[in-house]
């Protein structure tokens, strides 16, 4: 399989000067009859939001996750390749697991906590807790 | 065992809004449903329990600050946070001042809406922690209130435990001062219904209209000053108990109308046309003989049958001596222990008096003597001279406080010719109380009784 495209401006909004997820979610959707998830520079945002990280159709099979906000440029810092590779693994790995119908785990060292800040991000651990792996494991 | 989720009503006319906090939310692993106006979020609230609200302030038709309103009039058991697109100080004032857990301007920051929502259901689920934890130390005191060893209290509380699983009527007979409210109480308590409110009503102190009203509730403008609706007793006891104490006292309208409620289950407020519909368990209590009174055409005898499915007798004081004692003692030790003395006991003369009185008022009697003892006595025992009884004059066993108002109000009414005005003046007493009082004790002018 190739690698996943659509055209972002659809989801452009001018007054926030953001991308809206849930419309990009929904593009991704209909493009592409297979699970996908889509990777953007753009920042993100949903109306009663200020901005997300990425989003997700619960146990469906679009989702999409947002790089803008993860890297250390964002926040006046010298750019990290690694920390940056860390932090958006993590966020594909979360986005993944809501596609799977996982919703948010209450344990903060878990991949599928719900994280608002790059530092909750740092926080986690680049695995699924044991809960969360039976779920998953419970859907294949 | 799995922890239920949490549940949050997200309301907004906004379509967008809505679909992106129902979708936040269930991501976050609540039980998330939305409305689009705050009618449909008080008919949800009504058919459900949310733990959390979430509703924009700005809508169309009925807005945030009166869906919060109205939450709050109906008490209903959730918290509420109002958002809005247009910050202002007055309207977060306003919000917060209306019982508003917080308020919130969009679009929020995702964190900040995390931490709120948070706080919120934390601050819910320790609200209803500790009322289950208050709940479940009055039930372990639910019978421990009833004090006696005698085997009439005993056969009190079997009965209790008896009635109190099953959901029946239940009928408290006992004189004045016997501890009826005590009974019903722990009938309550150990009841399924025990995590829905007991309402009380006291039927002797409400005048015809006023108990209308107060039992079923009124429309705004149902009567001159009636500014607001209300709820009435009957739909504040839903899912609970109502207790309605004296109910010998109710005229017999107001008999014809409880009866209506307990046969169809749904009451119709006063001013009102809808019926609504009413969940509840019936706890009466009485000091008079009500087969007497229906024999006597003064109280429906359908209602009395509704009302005798299950009769609990409370025996008065006299009638078990050897409880006297121990009431005392257990009285000593609350007022000491209130009143920070140091009493151990009574001495041999108290407590031959204590055992030698006739009890008229009962084990409320005992209690307020006992009171009275704690103040005026001398640490550590309580003697005879610290007991403010009275000894019973020679034949005045039969005298109850009831027989001794009835026979003074007649005194004085005779005094007064029957004038009422001049009568109620003299008693202390306003006009409608003493009027309440004649028809209670079912007095009659000598010429009016001749005639009759």
């Amino acid at each position: 399989m190739g690698p996943a495209r659509v055209d972002p401006s659809v989801a452009w909004n001018a007054a926030r000067g953001q991308y809206d997820s849930t419309r990009l979610v929904a593009e991704l959707k209909a493009r592409y009859d297979q699970p996908v998830i889509g990777a953007t520079a753009h920042d993100l945002f949903i109306p009663v939001m200020t901005f997300v990280f990425g989003a997700a159709e619960m146990g469906g099979r679009a989702a999409v996750f947002s790089i803008h906000r993860l890297r250390d440029e964002f926040y006046g810092l010298p750019a990290n390749e690694a920390v940056l590779e860390m932090r958006a693994y993590r966020e594909l790995c979360h986005e993944a697991g809501h596609l799977r119908g996982l919703p948010h785990c209450p344990d903060w060292s878990c991949i599928m906590s719900s994280a608002h800040s790059v530092e909750r991000v740092d926080s986690k651990e680049d695995r699924y807790c044991g809960e969360c792996l039976e779920k998953l494991q419970a859907v294949k | 065992m799995a922890e239920e989720k949490l549940s949050i009503l997200i309301v907004d006319d906004e379509q967008v809004v809505r679909d992106s906090l129902v979708h936040w939310f269930t991501e976050e692993g609540y039980d998330v449903d939305a409305s689009d106006s705050a009618t449909d979020a008080l008919s949800k609230l009504a058919g459900r329990e949310f733990d959390l609200v979430i509703a924009d302030i700005r809508m169309p038709g009925m807005d945030g600050i009166e869906l919060l309103e109205k939450i709050r009039t109906e008490q209903l058991d959730t918290s509420v946070i109002l958002m809005t697109g247009y910050a202002s100080v007055e309207t977060a004032v306003r919000a917060l001042k209306h019982g508003a857990f917080d308020y919130i301007t969009k679009p929020f920051d995702p964190d900040d809406l995390s931490v709120v929502v948070r706080n919120a259901l934390e601050q819910h689920r320790l609200k209803r922690e500790n009322r289950m934890l208050r709940q479940q130390i009055c039930d372990e005191h639910a019978l421990t209130d009833l004090i006696g060893q005698s085997e009439a209290m005993r056969h009190v509380r079997e009965q209790i435990e008896t009635v109190a699983a099953v959901d029946s009527t239940v009928l408290i007979e006992g004189e004045s001062g016997t501890g009826k409210e005590l009974v019903a109480r722990a009938v309550h308590r150990l009841s399924p219904r025990r995590y829905n409110p007991m309402v009380v009503v006291h039927c002797g102190a409400l005048t015809e209209t006023l108990i209308e009203s107060e039992l079923f509730g009124h429309e705004k403008g149902a009567f001159t000053g009636a500014q607001y609706r209300k709820k009435g007793k009957f739909e504040a006891a839903t899912g609970g108990t109502i207790f309605l104490d004296e109910i010998a006292d109710i005229s017999l309208k107001t008999q014809t109308d409880l009866l209506r409620v307990l046969q169809e289950r749904e009451i119709v407020r006063v001013g009102g046309t809808q019926p609504i519909n009413v969940d509840f368990r019936v706890i009466a209590a009485t000091n008079r003989n009500l087969a007497e009174l229906v024999k006597e055409g003064r109280f429906r005898s359908d209602l009395y049958y509704r009302l005798n499915v299950f009769t609990i007798h409370l025996p008065p004081l006299r009638d078990r001596h050897g409880d006297v004692p121990l009431l005392a003692t257990y009285f000593l030790e609350k007022y000491s222990t209130q009143m920070n003395r140091k009493f151990t006991g009574f001495d041999r003369s108290a407590l031959d008096l204590l055992i030698a009185h006739h009890w008229p008022g009962n084990v409320r009697e005992l209690e307020n003597i006992v009171e009275r003892a704690v103040v005026v006595g001398h640490e550590p025992l309580v003697r005879s001279h610290d007991l403010a009884m009275t000894r019973p004059a020679e034949g005045a066993e039969d005298l109850t406080i009831d027989t001794l108002e009835r026979r003074h109000i007649v005194r004085v009414l005779e005094d007064f010719a029957w004038n009422q005005t001049q009568a109620a003046k003299a008693l202390g007493i306003d006009r409608v109380t003493l009027y309440h009082k004649i028809r209670r004790y079912g007095l009659k002018p000598p010429a009016k009784a001749a005639r009759a």
